[in-house]
């Protein structure tokens, strides 16, 4: 054909460079931190346990618990609010599911749906006050953390005169419905004994992380999310339902720590008050490595995937660096989000500074 | 366009209070199809009080809106856009961390599919963008691209542009001018008047009277929350503008005293008269 030489986009399809695009994309900085983070502990441990199947099951499982709570917290991120009270909900809602179960005798099925029923109604009333009273919701869930960690010791005492609940495992025994919470994907017999089980979790949280970067990319309710935190003034003043968004992302991050609690509750077999302390923390850190603003407007749900990568690979890698333990962690941690802010505020910049 | 048809959008008699200040008090404004209507005032004038009813985000106290001839109620500022009124608010048009693509159809995305697969259209809306971008004037090589790295006066562009789009009978734009350069504020204005042209009623706000006169078919002067006057093109001039506005008294003085100024300093120059200054200063931009 005459034509092939021709340049055939026309000028409204004008290409743009695929990696130029990707290099301001919010998730870039976590998929690179992730990759050398990977290949850091990969040098320290020499694959050793690290890279065996135990230790890839044993990343996943940390990455899954905390990835279910960093999708949420990130669209919440980016619509400018914070959730600190998700920690002390993931206890509280597996002391209702257990409580349910066991004291109650309540079937699995039922169970679980008072759970995510109680934790969906604390995250409406939760944001419905934050968007009441316009107060910073950092105060108004700090405020929500202690109360529900409070009320969870208080009232399970009053009920049950201990602090936890066991005895999960007799009533969910060959519950077909337990099994969406509890179930093992997939059970690796290793030759020098011992197994390697992929739990659920790791199929929740793909399909959480997922299903929040779909709404978030593709459909009206993401740009409204984006809206609302980048101006909730201008998101409103161009018709966005800014305290709908507002509520039901909170409701979201309620729903997606009952998710965690149910799913804890069911693999353990017991509720524990203090279980999911810090979490609240390790949520919003996996959010910021994943590229979401602490100010709100900008972030990535697909990011907070490799955000909870990142923190299951330093969670099982410094285990298997020799001379190391677990007790190095949060130092770690901390490390980590210090680099994450800084590559990620200065990624943002670059993307939004003026070129042309 | 017919001077007997009603004006597609007026105020009529609006109060607005709040606790005990008077934001605005017994205010009529009108604007007609294919017309431009300046409402000018100094900052605290009431102007941003004054849009804000005409636009949906306050309610008046008392007095009455009226589109077509039709008393005309607006509970929210998506009312207004659904009955065709869409506002540029100063400073807060775009979000500089959203792309060019999602800024223009935020709060208006059009969507595809149904139930649970509902979803924004954004391929579709790509090409809207770029379309309206480049009939204002403005070639976009990645739509995907942040506001953020757009220049001032392309940032209120695309709020213009956004406006004109989804705005099909009354445009209004909140001071669009202030905080750009006269380059940039002449593009501005050749699309004010473009949207004139094309038949969109236009409120125009601004405290500078330089922009208002070239392009405005009607102005409206407000002083202290109060009418200062209502004036058709060629009724009035610069200076007479100026005065109503409250600044004209205060810029005279200026001139007064920087006269003596100089002619105290005769001595060491060549004494000359100050001329009045034309433009009232921008303020700084918020």
């Amino acid at each position: 054909m005459s034509t092939a030489d021709a340049p055939a986009v026309p000028a409204r399809t004008r290409r743009v460079n695929p990696l130029r695009r990707f290099l301001n994309r919010p998730e870039f900085g976590a998929v690179a931190g992730t990759i050398l983070v990977f290949l850091v502990f990969l040098l320290l441990t020499g694959g050793k346990g690290f890279l065996e199947a135990r230790g890839i099951a044993g990343q996943l499982q940390v990455a899954a618990q905390i990835g279910i709570l960093g999708a949420t917290v990130s669209l919440l991120m980016i619509a400018g609010e914070f959730d600190l009270s998700i920690g002390s909900m993931i206890g509280a809602a597996g002391l209702v599911l257990a409580l349910c179960l066991v004291h109650f005798q309540l079937p699995v099925w039922l169970a679980v749906i008072i759970t995510f029923a109680f934790a969906i109604g604390w995250g409406f009333l939760q944001g419905w006050i934050v968007v009441r009273t316009g107060l910073p919701s950092f105060l108004v869930t700090l405020a929500s953390l202690f109360i529900l960690r409070g009320g969870s010791i208080g009232a399970t005492r009053a009920i049950t005169n201990l602090t936890v609940v066991s005895g999960v495992n007799d009533k969910i025994a060959g519950d077909p419905f337990a099994a969406l919470f509890n179930a093992t994907l997939l059970s690796i017999t290793i030759p020098g004994g011992g197994r390697a089980d992929f739990r659920i979790e790791i199929l929740w949280w793909i399909i959480i992380a997922g299903l929040a970067t779909w709404v978030l990319l593709r459909t009206r309710f993401g740009n409204w999310i984006f809206g609302t935190g980048g101006s909730a003034t201008a998101a409103r003043n161009l018709g966005v339902p800014v305290a709908r968004v507002k509520i039901s992302l909170f409701m979201c991050t309620a729903a997606s720590a009952a998710l965690l609690a149910t799913i804890q509750v069911m693999s353990v077999g017991s509720a524990d008050v203090l279980r999911g302390q810090n979490k609240e923390f390790e949520a919003i850190i996996t959010a910021v490595i994943g590229g979401t603003a602490l100010s709100g407007g900008f972030g990535s749900a697909l990011g907070s995937m490799f955000g909870a990568l990142t923190l299951g690979i330093t969670q099982l890698g410094i285990f298997f660096v020799p001379g190391f333990n677990t007790d190095w962690y949060q130092v770690v941690l901390g490390g980590l989000l210090l680099a994450a802010v800084i590559v990620n505020d200065y990624l943002r910049r670059r993307a939004s500074e003026a070129r042309r | 366009m017919s001077d007997t048809a009603p004006p597609v959008l007026e105020a009529r008699g609006v109060s607005k209070y709040f606790g005990r200040v008077i934001a605005l008090e017994d205010v009529s404004l009108s604007v007609r199809a294919g017309e431009v209507n300046c409402l000018l005032g100094d900052n605290g004038a009431g102007k941003s009080t004054l849009i804000k009813l005409l636009s949906g985000v306050y309610q008046p106290d008392s007095g009455t809106l009226l589109m077509d001839g039709q008393p005309l109620e607006l509970a929210s500022p998506r009312d207004a856009l659904d009955r065709g009124i869409a506002t540029v608010f100063q400073d807060l048009a775009v979000m500089p961390l959203m792309s060019i693509t999602r800024n223009f159809f935020l709060g208006s995305e059009p969507t595809r599919g149904s139930g649970p697969f509902r979803r924004f259209d954004l391929a579709a809306c790509d090409d809207i963008a770029r379309a309206q971008m480049r009939e204002i004037g403005i070639e976009v090589r990645d739509t995907s691209q942040l506001v953020g790295t757009l220049s001032g006066g392309e940032r209120q562009t695309v709020a213009i542009a956004r406006a004109e789009y989804f705005g099909a009978r009354a445009l209004i734009l909140d001071e669009p001018t202030s905080a750009l350069g006269v380059k940039e504020a002449a593009i501005v204005l050749r699309h004010v008047l473009r949207a004139r042209s094309r038949g969109l009623a236009v409120i125009f706000i601004t405290h500078n009277v330089q922009h208002a006169l070239p392009i405005g078919d009607t102005f409206t002067i407000l002083n202290h929350g109060r009418l200062a006057g209502t004036y058709r093109r060629g009724e009035v001039d610069l200076e007479q503008l100026l005065r109503l506005m409250g600044g004209g008294e205060e810029l005279n003085e200026l001139a007064r005293e920087l006269e003596e100024l100089a002619r105290e300093n005769a001595g060491a120059r060549v004494a000359r008269t100050v001329p009045p200054p034309a433009e009232v200063p921008p303020p700084p931009a918020g």
